[in-house]
């Protein structure tokens, strides 16, 4: 259930990109923005961070970390994201407001070679870190008392998925905005066709789900083509259903 | 060995343990009684590391348990929780094998998947180890929990630590036997065993020492003929109960008497007197 636009991940993220985007030209960030293509993917690490940090701080009670806690902490953000983004655009200037729309509903068509080239390492460099993480990982889906019985340092853990994930989240989301769902969507199929192991998990759902974001956007491209609809409507008109569906088979 | 010494545990202005001492050796099965609040999770809980003590100190070979580090404790010693759940479709194998977790480097050897195959063997859960867990009943993910939790500690080399909570809870009476079988044989090769049950003569088969937790506090701690007695059981559990000799072993049988009387028409004197 933990995708990261539900528990508020990636919208912290659109949310940090369009206040630089907004309010950067205006400050004392304007320096940065000289090189915008650097300046926005750190904008959306750090934004990712602090709502990702922000929601385990409040899904944590005593030892144990509250997984519906998390989600509902996750609407919260969410909605005071909404209203963030939405000031925002109310103050933008014409272009700007175009940026924002992009961020919020994530499109591919803004991908240059130079993204690509500051994107690619951050996220081929935090894989290979979740990766060595997901023995662990396992562990721990049998409880955290559990896991450090069995010798891994849940503390430590947690804080290297978190900023692991944020890095990746914040990279992919400078890159294409906010898409939504594809991170719910994607581990849950695997966990039905591969099991719950992430040795194999993480990789294929990294693999799974580059591939749904491809084919959406060749949708969202193609269905009223010349105009390209934003690749975020595609994912969740596909994604919500789903979601529904997950709902209706736990019970 | 593992040492508890004057252990205390408060949460808030109510003490959960107070005072507890006891000593665990290698080769020994300590048995953990008492009613239900008596405190024998949290004293668990504590000679696992998991609660804060507020008094005292546990040791574990001679150092303070909190010196020691979580990958070097899960090499030697194991803790079967009471409420373990797992809702993800890992198969009973994947399950068991996460015990050798504090072992592997990278990839698990053709040694960890012998052992895993073994564990699985000994608790017969062998048939079903391709099956997705969150599919087997309540039993019959005990046992593989149980096979996990031997797995963890299965080389004899050195010293090993086996801390079991109501291992028994959900088995069937063929499975409770071999559950605490198998703690005694681990027992014999050089394992501390610490069980908390709840049948007395599950207890008294299987303990070398027993000791009995009441409010908190150690209430009796010793062999099972000196701490079974129908005095401390009436005293501890609030149950009239006849202490005998079993037929064929020399350990106490325990017959609690809990017969509706009224309904039964035998009156609590006579029934008392007949035994």
């Amino acid at each position: 259930m933990a995708d990261p636009a539900l528990i508020g991940v990636s919208s912290g993220a659109a949310l940090a990109v369009s206040l630089a985007i907004v309010l950067g030209e205006t400050l004392v960030f304007s320096f940065f923005l000289l090189n915008k293509t650097f300046f926005l993917p750190i904008a959306a690490f750090f934004g990712g961070l602090v709502a990702t940090i922000f929601i385990y701080r409040i899904g944590k009670r005593k030892d144990d970390s509250n997984v519906a806690t998390m989600l509902l902490a996750g609407i919260a953000v969410n909605a005071f994201v909404g209203a963030g983004i939405g000031l925002m655009s109310f103050i933008a200037t014409d272009t700007q407001l175009r940026n924002i729309t992009f961020w919020s509903l994530g499109s591919l068509g803004g991908v240059t070679w130079t993204s690509v080239v500051v994107s690619v390492p951050l996220i081929l460099i935090s894989v290979f870190f979740l990766l060595r993480l997901s023995r662990s990982l396992n562990v721990t889906l049998l409880g955290e008392a559990e896991a450090r019985h069995l010798g891994v340092n849940t503390e430590r853990l947690k804080w290297q998925a978190i900023c692991l994930v944020a890095l990746t989240v914040g990279a992919a989301v400078a890159v294409s905005g906010a898409i939504g769902f594809v991170g719910l969507v994607v581990p849950h199929l695997l966990r039905l066709l591969t099991g719950a192991d992430h040795r194999y998990l993480l990789a294929n759902s990294a693999l799974l789900g580059a591939n749904l974001i491809l084919s959406a956007d060749i949708l969202a491209r193609t269905i009223i083509a010349p105009a390209e609809i934003p690749i975020g409507i595609v994912t969740a008109l596909v994604g919500a259903p789903f979601f529904i569906w997950l709902l209706l088979r736990k019970i | 060995m593992i040492e508890v010494k004057n252990v205390s545990v408060a949460v808030g202005a109510k003490k959960i343990l107070d005072d507890v001492s006891v000593e665990i050796k290698a080769g020994e099965v300590v048995v953990l009684l008492g009613a239900t609040g008596a405190g024998k999770s949290t004293l668990l809980k504590a000679m696992c590391g998991d609660v804060k003590l507020t008094g005292g100190e546990i040791y574990l070979e001679n150092r303070r348990l909190s010196e020691w580090d979580y990958h070097e404790l899960a090499r030697k010693r194991a803790v079967l929780s009471q409420h373990s759940t797992l809702n993800f479709p890992f198969t009973a194998r994947e399950v068991a094998l996460l015990g050798r977790n504090p072992h592997i480097r990278g990839r698990e050897s053709k040694k960890d998947l012998e052992i895993v195959r073994e564990a699985l063997q000994l608790v017969e859960a062998a048939h079903f180890a391709n099956q997705s867990f969150p599919t087997l009943s309540g039993g019959e993910q005990q046992r593989v929990h149980s096979a996990r939790v031997l797995a963890q500690i299965w080389e004899r080399q050195t010293e090993r630590y086996l801390l079991l909570d109501e291992p028994v809870a959900s088995l069937d009476l063929a499975h409770q036997h071999l559950t605490l079988q198998t703690a005694r044989k681990f027992a014999r090769e050089n394992t501390a065993v610490l069980c908390v049950l709840h049948d007395l003569n599950l207890a008294a088969g299987y303990a070398d020492k027993i000791m009995i937790l009441q409010n908190g506090r150690v209430f009796a701690l010793g062999k099972p003929w000196e701490v079974l007695k129908s005095e401390i059981i009436r005293e501890v559990f609030g149950i009239d109960a006849i202490v005998t000799k079993h037929p064929k072993l020399d350990i106490p049988l325990i017959v609690p008497i809990a017969i509706n009387y009224e309904a039964e028409k035998i009156s609590r004197q006579s029934f008392l007197a007949q035994a």
